[in-house]
């Protein structure tokens, strides 16, 4: 079968390689019909995540068909459809039990690595490092599916594939940065990053009873797509200064409730941006934190700042007094995806969010060396690339 | 009992200081908690002065660097390495312990056991892969067995290897599971057989034990364990 694989900073290829199998009693096979790019994938692209190996196939975001179960799946069939969400959680452990699927116990067959760089472990993770478990992704035909008997979600025939994709990973993390600021009637809520995420973020703030939303970029077309539900206001970092910018906005108090949904690979010339960059470098630093940093400058006094973004090492210069002088709250982490799926779905059927309206790149497998490049670079307006592994 | 030091020299003077000002200062306060006080002071003078600690020979941990043999364990304390490793599983102590108890369980959760045979509810016989094809085996006893609380089991004298080892199970409050504590001591012998006993444990016993633990944890409460092992990827040509 076709799968994308990573070769190396910035490089991947797609390549043949055997299909995968049922390994263990709770698995199932997934045909893929519709898979995405994700801005995390572009961590690895860029080899910020450690314990990549060359050939790992990649991807994350994938729904598909069930070709095949393992004898301990009752709930799946071949035939079902099926969206996959992308922490793998085994249901059972404490932390599936209290609805923390991302920080299952179970499911990191490689859980020493990550413990021995980071002191903890989480829920492995579909293509995406080996410290996080080293599962091929969903960047490919087929792909296998560990503990298919818990986090899968059934989709109803008559919904394309476009419009539930994204409740694998995007869509429910941008709910759950929204929820993570718990958001009270009147708020504004300052949105840094018009990615996927961003803007996923910036809907599910307006869902759950936001006052304001401000979104922040530099990109035109994302901009565009952020203030598309016609009450979005933004701002342009590149012409203007982001602080003094949302204080005016917001009478001098800051924003009620800030999002960080770029993470670590944030843009800018600033001199902690520019710092960072140099540090990066030289591997002295993964992070590039200038959008945090920003966040807990801005976010008014007793405000929450919530970081669905991305971060994966270490990160200075983090202006901690202020955020203690201001008594913020944060809340940040890998999306609980499945908490979401279904209540998601049904907004989606019902017709209160299409999240279709983020894809501007439709494709095959074969063209995601090109796409990544393109994703990563912003170019051409890209904001979200869909790949299609039969075409 | 016998009266083996197995408390060493800083620990000795530490405790016959902090020993004797527990001591008087609990017989001073006369209360029933400075009686307890004064009572652990003693104690803990008693172990300073005569380099012995109950505490810590039932645990099996010596901490003098002198070998001598003890009774309860095949291992002699201060000889031998010593891991001791903790997981919190999401069961009762009573699943987990009868889990355990049946030995013939262990090799599907320690990766270097191939097999484990139990001959009666007390005696085992316990294989374990070496290097090159190689096997080493064993036989091991109960020693110690608590239902649903702890059970402790060493080689029998004569083994080719000796260990002991003991696993005990604490139910947590409020749902959260039970805390399983190993404690492993083994002696690896000289030679090609020690290089076999050096597999089984591992370049890094502690860690060793840990992944045991691990995959015991995931066995006991998913019913498999996670693997990646034989999945495609482009490091495999089709
Ligand atoms: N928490 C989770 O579980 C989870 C899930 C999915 C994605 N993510 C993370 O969310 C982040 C965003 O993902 P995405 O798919 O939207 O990625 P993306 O790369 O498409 O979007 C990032 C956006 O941030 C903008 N940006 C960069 N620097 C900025 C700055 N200084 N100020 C304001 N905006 C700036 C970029 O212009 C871009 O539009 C990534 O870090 C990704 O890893 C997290
Ligand atoms: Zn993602
Ligand atoms: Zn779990």
């Amino acid at each position: 079968m076709k799968a994308v694989c990573w070769w190396g900073k910035t490089e991947v290829r797609v390549v043949d390689v055997p299909e995968p199998e049922i390994l263990n009693p709770h698995d199932a096979i997934v045909r893929v019909t519709l898979t995405a790019i994700c801005g995390s994938d572009l961590h690895l692209y860029d080899g910020y995540v450690p314990t990549m190996m060359r050939g790992d196939i990649l991807g994350h975001e994938f729904m598909g068909e069930v070709v095949e179960v393992g004898e301990e799946v009752t709930n799946l069939r071949a035939g079902d459809r099926v969206i996959v969400p992308f922490p793998i959680a085994c249901g059972r452990c404490w932390f599936c039990e209290n609805r923390q699927w991302s920080l299952c116990d179970n499911t990191n067959p490689n859980a020493w690595m990550i413990e021995s760089l980071m002191g903890y472990s989480g829920a492995g993770l579909f293509g995406y490092s080996h410290m996080y478990g080293g599962y091929a992704g969903g960047q490919a035909q087929y792909v296998r599916v560990p503990f298919a008997d818990v986090s899968p979600l059934k989709i109803p025939d008559g919904l394309p594939d476009e419009k539930v994709l994204f409740l694998t990973d995007i869509l429910p993390t941008g709910w759950m940065a929204a929820e993570n600021c718990e958001i009270e009637a009147g708020d504004t809520v300052a949105v840094w990053g018009c990615g996927p995420v961003g803007l996923f973020a910036i809907r599910s703030a307006w869902m759950q009873g936001a006052g304001r939303v401000i979104a922040i970029d530099r990109f035109r077309e994302r901009l565009r797509l952020a203030q598309s539900d016609g009450r979005t206001e933004i701002v342009d970092y590149s012409e203007v200064n982001v602080f003094d910018t949302l204080k005016e906005m917001t009478g001098g108090r800051g924003p009620d409730r800030c999002i960080d949904a770029v993470g670590m690979e944030a843009h800018g010339h600033f001199p902690d941006a520019v710092l960072d960059r140099v540090k990066q470098a030289m591997k002295l630093t993964f992070d590039r934190a200038h959008v945090l940093r920003q966040a807990l400058h801005c976010c008014r006094k007793g405000g929450t700042v919530s970081i669905p973004g991305v971060y994966a090492g270490f990160v200075d210069k983090v202006p901690l007094g202020t955020a203690f002088g201001k008594g913020l709250t944060l809340k940040m982490g890998q999306t609980h995806v499945q908490n979401y799926t279904r209540m998601l779905l049904e907004k989606i059927m019902s017709g209160e969010i299409d999240p279709s309206f983020i894809i501007t790149h439709r494709v095959s497998l074969d063209d995601a060396p090109e796409m990544y490049r393109t994703f990563r670079d912003k170019q051409d307006d890209c904001v979200k690339v869909v790949m299609r592994p039969a075409a | 009992m016998q009266t083996e030091k197995n408390v060493n020299i800083p620990e000795r003077w530490a405790s016959v200081l902090l020993g004797s000002a527990l001591a008087t200062y609990g017989l001073k306060s006369r209360s029933r908690g400075g009686f307890a006080l004064s009572a652990l002071g003693g104690v803990l003078a008693w172990r300073g002065a005569t380099g012995h600690c109950m505490i810590y020979q039932a645990l099996g941990i010596s901490t003098n660097g002198e070998q001598r043999q003890g009774e309860q364990v095949s291992v002699p304390y201060g000889k031998g390495i010593r891991v001791e490793k903790a997981v919190t599983i999401n069961a009762s102590p009573e699943s987990l312990y009868a889990f355990w108890r049946n030995f013939e369980n262990l090799p599907r959760f320690m990766c270097n056991l191939e097999a484990v045979e139990c001959h009666d509810s007390l005696r085992s016989h316990w294989v374990a892969a070496g290097p090159a094809g190689m096997s080493v085996d064993w036989e091991a006893e109960i020693i110690n067995d608590i239902p649903n609380e702890l059970i402790g089991w060493r080689s029998i004298d004569g083994s080719k290897v000796d260990n002991a080892g003991s696993v005990h199970f604490n139910a947590l409050p409020d749902g959260r599971g039970t805390e399983v504590k190993v404690v492993l001591r083994y002696d690896p012998p000289a030679g090609l057989l020690g290089a076999a006993v050096s597999k089984l444990f591992g370049e890094d016993p502690a860690m060793q034990v840990q992944e045991d633990l691990r995959r015991l944890k995931m066995l006991v409460e998913t019913g498999e364990i996670a693997t990646t092992e034989g999945q495609p990827s482009g490091r495999k040509i089709a």
